[in-house]
C-alpha cells in the first residue's frame, strides 16, 4: 500500500514529523515500510505556462514556435516539437535554469536558428509514470485544466511536494489497505487523533428504492450489500487533485465517477463499484453463485466464464459484474451514462479470493476482499462516494440506502489481565500504561474487576480476537525494545543427541577423515533415474509430486547413488575427475501405488569413489580407485561403530552394477542376516552414459546399524604370553572366495587362533588355469601359557586338513 | 764386552722402538683413508706389526733391562694407538658429516597428502547451530519430510484459504499429503510427544520445500532450525535473552539484536530479529536473520499444552541465510550443484 504523506495529513497531524523517521517508527511499531519516495523526482523552476500563440517553425516541418506567458514579466519563446501544442493551451513550462528528472538541465538554446527560451514538457519528463496517466495524457506534452493559475509551480500544481511510504504489511493488517487505516496506525504510533472525513450526503429526489433494488441469494457469500441511487451526472475528467491522490497511490485516473470509487476505496479500504443503472434490468441486482456455461465480459474487455463457485452480481438473469473482483463491461460506467447504481458491499474474503484465483484475475478491489473488509465501513464508504460524485460530477442522490443485511457487524469485547500481560511479556507495565496505549489505538476500554480490563476492539481490526492479540498490541506499541532481556527460569534441562543423531555425526566425521567430502543432494529426481537402481527393500511405488515443477524433478528419490552420481558427473565435467564423495539422506517410497499416507522415509549413507585415490605427486603415483578402495571405507565404518564382525559381504549383481564387481552387504542382527545395503561398481553401460570412469558406489541403510551398535567397550587384559605366526600359500579355484576360506579357518582352529588375514592372492599360468594362490597369515596364541609347536602344528595341521578337504586347497611349498 | 753388547742391545732396542715411533706418527699422520688407516693399524699395532717384532726381540734381554724396554716400548704402542683411534674417530665423522650431506631433502616440496574430507556447509552450519543449542540445553528433534496437512498448516494455526496452502506454492503429494514447506510441524510433533509434560526444549533442523523458482536467492530445497521452549512462565523477555545469547555465539560477543514487531500465524506476539553484522568492507549493519515469537494458545492447545497454565516461545531460521551470511557466499544454488571447487572451500575449520 502506497501511503502519501500528504493524504495522510488529511487525516492525522503529521506535523513536524519526517518521512524517512515516521517509516522508522512504523516499521519499529509492526509494519515494514519498504521504501519512503519523494513523488518529486528532481524537478526545479518548472511552472505552468499560457501558450498565447503557436507558428510554425520557419525551417523545421516538426518544429513550433511558441509564445508562452509563465507569469515571468516577460513573454518567452520556446520551441517545441510536440504534435498536440497549441494555442489557448496551459502547459508545464521548464524555465531556463531548471532541472528535471534524469540530471536534465534547461538552457537557453538555438534551434534551427531560432531562440529558446525554455522547455515545454511532458508528463514523463517531469518523471511522473506514464502508465498511471490518462490515456490522453500518455502522449505529447502534459496539458493542465484551463483554469489553472499561470505562474503556480508545477510541484504543488501536480501535488509533487510529497512523500509515498510503501506498506509491506502482513497478512493480518489488511486494515492498512486503505489511508484511514494507516492514519490509526500512524496516530497511534505519534499518540495523535485521527480525523474521520466528514459525510453528510445530501438527498433529493424520490425513494432510491423506486429505482433499484437488492437481492442477496448467495447468503453464505454476501453478508452485507448496500447501494444508492444517483441520477443526473456529467461523466467527466476528475479535479486535479484528485487525479494527484490517484497517480500518488499508484491508480490510473479514468473519470470523475470511477476515479471517486477508487479514491474511496483507498480512503476507507472499501471497494466500491458503480453501475450505469439504465443499462441494468430495472435497476435489480441479484446477488448470487455463477451458473454452468454463464460468460461475461469483464471491464478489461475480457470474455470470462463462470462456474457454480463463482459468486456473481447479476441483473434480469444475466450477470454483470463478478462480485468483489471487476465489473462487467455492459454496465460500466462510460461518457453517456446519466444514472448509476453504486454499491458497496461486503463479500467473504475466501469466495471471492477463489474466483479470482479461478480467473486468474485480481484487482484492487478482490484484494482487500480477500482479506475480509471492515464491516462498519460498508455505509459510510457508500456515502462518502455518493457525496463526492455529486460534488465532483453533479447528479442527485436519491433518497436512502438500499441494502440487504445479513449479519450485523459486531465488535468484539476481549478481556485481558494485567497480570497476564506482564509475565508474558516480561514487563511491569501499570495498568495506567496499558490503557494509554489502547487509547492511542482507539480501542475503548474499561476496568472490570482488579487487574482486569476490557477492551472493546473497533471491526476494522478482524485480526484481534484473543487477549493475546491484545497483548502484542501493547508490545509493539510499548517497543520491543523496552522488553527485558532475561534468561530462563525454572527447571533446567539437559541438552543432548539421541543415539541416532550421535551416530550419524560420528559417521559424517569418520568419512570426513578417511577423505570424502560430504554432499547434499535434491530429493527430487526424475522417474528414470529411480529405476536405474533396485531398492534396497524390494520393490516399491514411487512418491510422485503432483504438480513437478519439472519432470527432472516430479518424484522423490528412492535412493542416493543416482543422485550422487549425477553430482560426480557435474564435477567431471568441470575437471574435478578424482572424487570421494557421501550423502547421508533420506529415501522415499511406499507400499501403495495410490498414496494415502506418509510414504516411509529411511535413513541411508551413500558413498561414491572415483577417478584417483590421490593426484599424482614427486613422490606418490596416481593411482585409480578400485573396489576395495569402497570397500575399505565402509569396513572402517563398520569397525569404528563396533559392529565390524557382523558385517558380511556376498556377491550379487544388483541392476544397474558390475555383474562382476558388487555385492550385497549383510548384518547379523542376532536373530536373522539383514540385507542392509548394496556396494560395487556402476555397469560400464551407465558409465559410459553418464560420461564418468570407473565409479565405485556403496548405499547403506542406517537404522539398523543404529540398533546394533554398542556403545559399551570392555577392557581385555593384554597378552602375557607369545604368539606363533604361520603363514600358508593354497592353491585353490579361482571362484571361491577368500572369505569362505577364512571362515573355514577360524571355525577348524578353534579357540587358539587369534587371528587370520590374507596378505597376498596372485594368479599365473603356473598355477594353472582358474586357479589362485592364497597366502594367509595365522596367528595362534594361548591366553594360559606358551604355545609349544607341537600344540600348535596339532591344530594347524587339522586347518590343512580342512582347506584341502573343503576347498581342494594344496599347500603351495 | 758383553756388558757393551748388552748396552748395545738396549740401546739398540731403543733406537729402534723411537725410530719406529717416529716412522708410524709420520705415517699415519698423513693418512688419507679408512683403508689406509686398517692397513697401517696391522702395519703399526697388530699381531704382526714391527712393534710386535721388536718386542719380541725382548726375550733375549736382562731382567733389569727388560722392565725399562719394556716402558719405552709401551710409549710407544699408546702414542701409536692415540693415533690411531684419533684418525679412526676423524674418519667415522667425516663419514657421518657426508651421510647427512648425502641424505638433505628439498623441505620445500610437498609432504604426503593426508586424506581430507569436508563437511557440506550447511551440515557444517546446523551441527554449529545444534551444538549451540544443545549447550542451552535444547533436544534437536526431527520429523517426516513429508507432511500432512494438519501438521504442516492446520496445528500451526494456517487458516484454510492461507496463500501458503495453496497448490502454487506448496509440493503437494494428494490432497492431503505435501512436502513439509517448514520445520514447524516437528514442533507439533515434539510437543505431542512430550504429552504436556514440561519444560520442553527443542531444536527442529531439516530440509523444507516450496515451489520457487530456483534463483540466486531462491531454491525449492531449502533447511530450517526451529526452536521450541515450552514451560510455566515462559516470557517474551526470555525469548530476548535466548535470542541474544545465540546470537553471541554464532556471531561473536560484540553482536547486538534488534527485535521487530511481525506476523506469522503460529505466534503472538510475533517478532523478526535483526543482528548487527559487519561486512566485507567494515561496515556495521542490521540484518534480518530470524522470525519468531511466543506461541499462538491455539498451537499450544493443538500440541497438548493449556495455554492458560503454559507458555512458550518459538523461533526460526532460514540455515541457508546462515550461511550465505557466515561465509559471504552469492548464491544460494551452490549449496545443492555440490561442485568441489565450492564445498572444498569448507573443508576447514
Amino acid at each position: 500500500m502506497k501511503v502519501s504523506m500528504d493524504w495522510l495529513s488529511q487525516y492525522v497531524s503529521l506535523e513536524g514529523v519526517q518521512a524517512e523517521d515516521l517509516a522508522e517508527r512504523i516499521t519499529r511499531a509492526g509494519i515494514e515500510i519498504d521504501s519512503v519516495e519523494s513523488r518529486n523526482a528532481g524537478i526545479t523552476t518548472v511552472v505552468v505556462g499560457y501558450v498565447k500563440s503557436k507558428e510554425k517553425h520557419p525551417d523545421a516541418d516538426k518544429l513550433n514556435v511558441c509564445i508562452i506567458d509563465a507569469g515571468q514579466g516577460e513573454d518567452l519563446q520556446i520551441v517545441c516539437g510536440a504534435k498536440n501544442v497549441d494555442a489557448g493551451q496551459k502547459v508545464p513550462v521548464a524555465l531556463v535554469g531548471a532541472k528535471l528528472p534524469g540530471d536534465l538541465h534547461i538552457k537557453k538554446a538555438k534551434l534551427r536558428g531560432v531562440l529558446s527560451q525554455g522547455m515545454i514538457c511532458s508528463a514523463k519528463e517531469l518523471g511522473i509514470n506514464d502508465k498511471l496517466l490518462p490515456k490522453e495524457q500518455q502522449e505529447g506534452i502534459l496539458v493542465l485544466p484551463e483554469q489553472t493559475e499561470i505562474g503556480m509551480p508545477i510541484v504543488d500544481l501536480l501535488g509533487l511536494n510529497d512523500q509515498i511510504l510503501d506498506f509491506d504489511l502482513t497478512p493480518n493488517r489488511s486494515d492498512c489497505l486503505s489511508m484511514l487505516g494507516a492514519a490509526y496506525e500512524v496516530g497511534a504510533i505519534l499518540g495523535r487523533d485521527v480525523k474521520l472525513p466528514e459525510v453528510q450526503p445530501v438527498e433529493g429526489g424520490d425513494a432510491a428504492s423506486n429505482h433499484i433494488s437488492v437481492t442477496i441469494e448467495a447468503t453464505e457469500a454476501c453478508s452485507h450489500f448496500s447501494a444508492r441511487y444517483i441520477s443526473g451526472i456529467k461523466v467527466g475528467t476528475s479535479p486535479l487533485w484528485l487525479q494527484n491522490r490517484l497517480i500518488a497511490a499508484g491508480v490510473r485516473p479514468i473519470n470523475n465517477v470511477v476515479d471517486i470509487t477508487n479514491f474511496v476505496m483507498l480512503e476507507y479500504g472499501q471497494p466500491l463499484h458503480a453501475y450505469d443503472a439504465d443499462k441494468l434490468n430495472n435497476g435489480a441486482i441479484e446477488v448470487r453463485m455463477g451458473r454452468e456455461g454463464e460468460v461475461l465480459t469483464t471491464l478489461d474487455d475480457q470474455e470470462r466464464k463462470l462456474d457454480e463457485r463463482m459468486l456473481v452480481i447479476a441483473s434480469g438473469g444475466k450477470a454483470v459484474g463478478l462480485a468483489g473482483v471487476m465489473g462487467g463491461a455492459d454496465s460500466e460506467v462510460s461518457q453517456g451514462t446519466v444514472n448509476i447504481l453504486l454499491e458497496s458491499a461486503r463479500f467473504d474474503g475466501g469466495t471471492v479470493r477463489k474466483t479470482s484465483r479461478r480467473l486468474g484475475l485480481r484487482s484492487e478491489a478482490s484484494l482487500r476482499f480477500e482479506k475480509e473488509v471492515d464491516a462498519a465501513a460498508v455505509v459510510p464508504a457508500l456515502n462518502r462516494a455518493a457525496e463526492l460524485i455529486v460534488r465532483y460530477a453533479h447528479g442527485m442522490i436519491h433518497e436512502g440506502v438500499v441494502e440487504q443485511v445479513v449479519t450485523e457487524p459486531q465488535e468484539q469485547t476481549l478481556q485481558l489481565s494485567l497480570s497476564k500481560l506482564n509475565s508474558y511479556l516480561g514487563t511491569e507495565l501499570s495498568l495506567l500504561e496499558v490503557k494509554t496505549i489502547f487509547a492511542r489505538l482507539q480501542f475503548p476500554c474499561g476496568d472490570v474487576a482488579h487487574d482486569l480490563i476490557e477492551v472493546r476492539v473497533p471491526t476494522r481490526r478482524g485480526d484481534i480476537t484473543r487477549d493475546v492479540d491484545l497483548i502484542e498490541e501493547v508490545a509493539r506499541l510499548y517497543g520491543y525494545d523496552n522488553i527485558p532481556t532475561t534468561p530462563i527460569e525454572g527447571a533446567t534441562t539437559p541438552g543432548a543427541l539421541t543415539a541416532p543423531q550421535r551416530l550419524r555425526r560420528t559417521i559424517r566425521h569418520l568419512l570426513v577423515h578417511g577423505g570424502y567430502q560430504e554432499v547434499i543432494s535434491y530429493s527430487f529426481t526424475h522417474p528414470d533415474k529411480n529405476k536405474r537402481f533396485p531398492q534396497l527393500r524390494g520393490t516399491h511405488h514411487d512418491v510422485a509430486l503432483a504438480m513437478p515443477m519439472s519432470e527432472e524433478r516430479s518424484v522423490l528419490r528412492t535412493g542416493l547413488v543416482s543422485q550422487l552420481l549425477e553430482i560426480a558427473s557435474y564435477n567431471r565435467n568441470r575437471k574435478q575427475e578424482n572424487l570421494a564423495l557421501f550423502e547421508i539422506g533420506m529415501a522415499f517410497f511406499s507400499e501403495e501405488e495410490k498414496l494415502t499416507r506418509q510414504p516411509h522415509e529411511i535413513p541411508l549413507l551413500g558413498l561414491l569413489l572415483t577417478g584417483r585415490r590421490q593426484p599424482a605427486q614427486w613422490n606418490t603415483s596416481a593411482e585409480r580407485v578400485d573396489f576395495f578402495d569402497i570397500k575399505g571405507a565402509l569396513e572402517g565404518v563398520f569397525s569404528y561403530l563396533g559392529i565390524q564382525p557382523q558385517v558380511t559381504y556376498k556377491a550379487d549383481q544388483p541392476e544397474g552394477y558390475h555383474p562382476g564387481r558388487s555385492a550385497s552387504v549383510y548384518l547379523n542382527t542376532g536373530t536373522q542376516e539383514l540385507r542392509i545395503g548394496t556396494i560395487g561398481q556402476i555397469h560400464p553401460d551407465i558409465q559410459r552414459e553418464v560420461d564418468l570412469e570407473d565409479t565405485y558406489v556403496a548405499e547403506i541403510e542406517l537404522a539398523p546399524l543404529y540398533e546394533q551398535v554398542n556403545g559399551q567397550i570392555t577392557y581385555h587384559e593384554l597378552p602375557r604370553y607369545p604368539s606363533i605366526q604361520r603363514d600358508i600359500a593354497v592353491v585353490v579355484d579361482d571362484a571361491i572366495p577368500s572369505g569362505d576360506l577364512t571362515a573355514s579357518i577360524r571355525e577348524s582352529a578353534g579357540e587358539l587362533l587369534e587371528s587370520v588375514h590374507v596378505f597376498d592372492v596372485f594368479k599365473g599360468e603356473r598355477l594353472g588355469a582358474d586357479k589362485k594362490s592364497v597366502a594367509i597369515a595365522l596367528v595362534y596364541r594361548h591366553p594360559e601359557h606358551t604355545l609349544t609347536d607341537e600344540e600348535v602344528t596339532a591344530v594347524h595341521d587339522g586347518v590343512l586338513a580342512r582347506l584341502s578337504e573343503q576347498f581342494g586347497a594344496e599347500l603351495r611349498k | 764386552m758383553k756388558g757393551d753388547f748388552i748396552m748395545s742391545e738396549t740401546v739398540q732396542m731403543k733406537e729402534q722402538l723411537l725410530t719406529l715411533k717416529a716412522e708410524a706418527l709420520d705415517v699415519l699422520e698423513k693418512v688419507g683413508t679408512p683403508k689406509e688407516l686398517d692397513e697401517l693399524r696391522v702395519k703399526y699395532s697388530g699381531k704382526k706389526s714391527a712393534l710386535t717384532e721388536i718386542l719380541r726381540g725382548m726375550g733375549k734381554l736382562s731382567a733389569e733391562e727388560r722392565p725399562v724396554v719394556g716402558q719405552v716400548a709401551n710409549e710407544v704402542r699408546e702414542a701409536i694407538e692415540e693415533v690411531i683411534n684419533r684418525k679412526q674417530e676423524h674418519f667415522v665423522r667425516e663419514e657421518t658429516n657426508a651421510r647427512l650431506q648425502a641424505e638433505k631433502v628439498d623441505v620445500t616440496l610437498p609432504g604426503r597428502p593426508m586424506p581430507q574430507g569436508g563437511i557440506h556447509p550447511l551440515n557444517k552450519v546446523i551441527e554449529e547451530l545444534e551444538d549451540i543449542f544443545l549447550g542451552m540445553g535444547y533436544r534437536v528433534a526431527e520429523g517426516p519430510q513429508v507432511e500432512t496437512d494438519y501438521y504442516n498448516f492446520e496445528a500451526l494455526n494456517l487458516p484454510q484459504n492461507h496463500p501458503a496452502r495453496d497448490m502454487q506454492d506448496s509440493f503437494y503429494l494428494t490432497e492431503d499429503l505435501l512436502m513439509r514447506t517448514q520445520t514447524s510441524p516437528i514442533q507439533i510433533r515434539a510437543m505431542e510427544a512430550a504429552k504436556g509434560q514440561a519444560p520442553l526444549k527443542v531444536i527442529c533442523p531439516g530440509a523444507v520445500y516450496r515451489r520457487d523458482d530456483d534463483d540466486a536467492t531462491h531454491s525449492f530445497q531449502f533447511h530450517q532450525i526451529e526452536g521450541l521452549v515450552i514451560d510455566k512462565g515462559i516470557r517474551m523477555s526470555d525469548l530476548k535473552g535466548t535470542l541474544l545469547q545465540f546470537a553471541r555465539e554464532m556471531f561473536g560477543e560484540q553482536t547486538e539484536i534488534r527485535l521487530r514487531p511481525s506476523f506469522f500465524p503460529f505466534t503472538e506476539p510475533s517478532v523478526e530479529v535483526d543482528v548487527t553484522f559487519t561486512k566485507k568492507n567494515g561496515e556495521r549493519v542490521w540484518i534480518e536473520i530470524l522470525g519468531c515469537g511466543m506461541v499462538h494458545p491455539k498451537v499450544l492447545e493443538m500440541g497438548g499444552f493449556d495455554p492458560e497454565v503454559y507458555s512458550g516461545f518459538a523461533f526460526g531460521m532460514g540455515v541457508e541465510r546462515i550461511a550465505i551470511l557466515k561465509y559471504g557466499i552469492d548464491d544460494i544454488r551452490h549449496f545443492y550443484s555440490n561442485d568441489m571447487r565450492f564445498l572444498k572451500q569448507f573443508s576447514r575449520i
